[in-house]
């Protein structure tokens, strides 16, 4: 308040001839406008710049959990990034189905470049809701003893209700028996939508079959069973359709021509 | 002064509640109650926001310029959000995944700027920041009773401890799937606020009408 002001004694300096100006002044409501923003600013880029490597750490060990428990071998008592090393991460190169050694496997960054038009494709046939498909994907491979493809791990991701559901799909050395399903990030309505993280409707996934003897893809996520039968089918979540038809769409594009299916028929042939 | 400054704190969280005397900060309390830890998160940062955005905004009140002086405090409000958003994603980053945008969204909360244009803009920063406190648990109580009304009812567990076993996990309880709906916290929040004022009947509205009684002719 001005009044206040006027008691303090002469002010010192430039600052000081500032702060005892009436604040409605025009030069006193520019110090304070450019001052403030500019303590603002610093305060909010240093906490950000102090807080990536953290953050970085959090999201990427997130991930590795995520991949660790879509392949079944997750468990909460061993280091991450140890149990992480028994995954070979490799650039698959969707058109091709072939990896790539083009990038560096650790660092490609799957979301980035399914934005990047250099890196990406605008698709006209998009049930999976998703406009850009990256022409790249990082894949897991797990090896048995032997050295031996055991299981692969597929990056999936498609649109629900609410939002784009991030997720993995496991799939065993034959390229067409699921092993499991997981998104690992989703903005589904809790209790209907979210039900997809329920552990006994994801155990459902376990053992289905992709595509039936003829090669055509049979996998289905609805109430009833289609006419391929159970071993291609998974229910509904009650209460939840358009996350179901979304989770649908998603798993049939990316296991179709459009995306995996030259790796997986790779995978099938042995030449990998 | 001790007195007073008990008062503020413990005056917001029944007789003079942010959401149910004053109605405001409505819009979150829908989004964030369906689930407890949830909801006790969000009112953590949102005291903890309140608070020292108070506190801030009191500590330079007799500089803000009153052209500027709502844009002042969002900045101040904002940039503390951002901070507490950041803080979450490096320290609890679980937490941080579930509330997703809504951290973001307290900048918005209209308890936050209330308190700040209201009190803070005129009192001392002490005096501010308890007042902030006082509002954010306010806020949190009916935050926290909401919350418990929809998880145990909507998802049957409470914090994410099972307490009635639900028919998709092979239980015998059927979940209320509207109360997992954000609509369901109008009906609670309605429910506590006609609770709030059956018992403290001060709290009451007069009535902006009167119903006339017309004799026939």
């Amino acid at each position: 308040m001005p009044e206040e002001n006027q008691n303090q004694t002469p002010a010192k300096g430039p600052i000081g001839r500032f702060l005892a100006l009436p604040p409605d002044s025009v030069p006193k409501t520019v110090f304070v406008a450019v001052t403030l923003c500019l303590v603002a600013s610093m305060i909010v880029s240093a906490a950000a710049v102090a807080l990536r490597p953290l953050q970085e750490v959090n999201a990427l060990k997130d991930k590795q959990i995520n991949i660790l428990q879509v392949a079944g071998i997750y468990d909460p008592s061993e280091d991450v990034v140890e149990a992480f090393a028994a995954f070979e991460p490799q650039v698959l190169e969707l058109a091709t189905g072939t990896f790539t050694d083009k990038f560096d496997a650790a660092t490609f960054d799957d979301r980035a470049a399914a934005s990047d038009p250099e890196l990406s494709v605008a698709l006209t046939d998009d049930p999976a809701g998703i406009a850009r498909q990256g022409k790249y994907a990082t894949v897991y491979l797990l090896r048995d003893d032997a050295g031996d493809i055991d299981k692969v791990i597929l990056p999936i991701h498609g649109y629900g209700l609410w939002s784009t559901l991030y997720g993995f799909i496991a799939l065993e050395e034959n390229g067409n028996d699921i092993f499991g399903l997981q998104f690992y990030e989703h903005g589904e309505t809790p209790g209907l939508g979210a039900e997809v993280d329920n552990p006994r409707w994801k155990a459902l996934w376990s053992g289905k079959r992709l595509a039936d003897e003829n090669g055509d893809l049979q996998i289905s996520v609805s109430k009833a069973a289609p006419a391929a039968g159970a071993d291609y089918h998974i229910d509904a979540l009650s209460g939840a359709t358009l996350t179901t038809v979304g989770v649908h769409n998603l798993v049939n594009f990316w296991m179709g021509e459009a995306g995996y299916k030259p790796f997986l028929d790779n995978l099938k042939a042995g030449n990998l | 002064m001790a007195q007073k400054r008990r008062e503020m704190l413990i005056d917001p969280l029944v007789d003079n509640n942010p959401i149910t005397l004053q109605v405001l900060g409505l819009c979150s309390a829908l989004a964030v109650t369906s689930s407890l830890q949830v909801a006790f998160v969000m009112t953590v940062a949102v005291t903890l926001v309140t608070g020292f955005s108070s506190m801030f905004i009191s500590m330079i009140r007799n500089q803000i310029p009153g052209s500027i002086r709502i844009i002042v405090q969002m900045v101040i409000i904002a940039s503390l959000v951002i901070l507490v958003d950041q803080m979450l994603k490096a320290y609890a980053f679980e937490i941080s995944k579930t509330l997703s945008v809504f951290v973001g969204l307290i900048i918005t909360n209209c308890i936050v700027m209330g308190r700040a244009e209201a009190f803070a803009m005129k009192n001392p920063p002490i005096d501010s920041f308890i007042d902030g406190i006082g509002n954010g648990l306010g806020y949190g109580l009916i935050l926290m009773l909401v919350g418990f009304v929809r998880e145990l009812f909507g998802s049957g567990s409470l914090f994410g401890v099972t307490i009635l076993e639900t028919v998709n996990n092979g239980g015998w309880y059927v979940p209320n799937g509207l109360l997992l709906l954000p609509p369901s916290a109008f009906f609670i929040i309605g429910l506590i606020i006609w609770a709030f004022r059956a018992w403290k009947p001060e709290q009451v509205e007069e009535r902006e009408y009167k119903i006339q009684v017309v004799e026939a002719h």
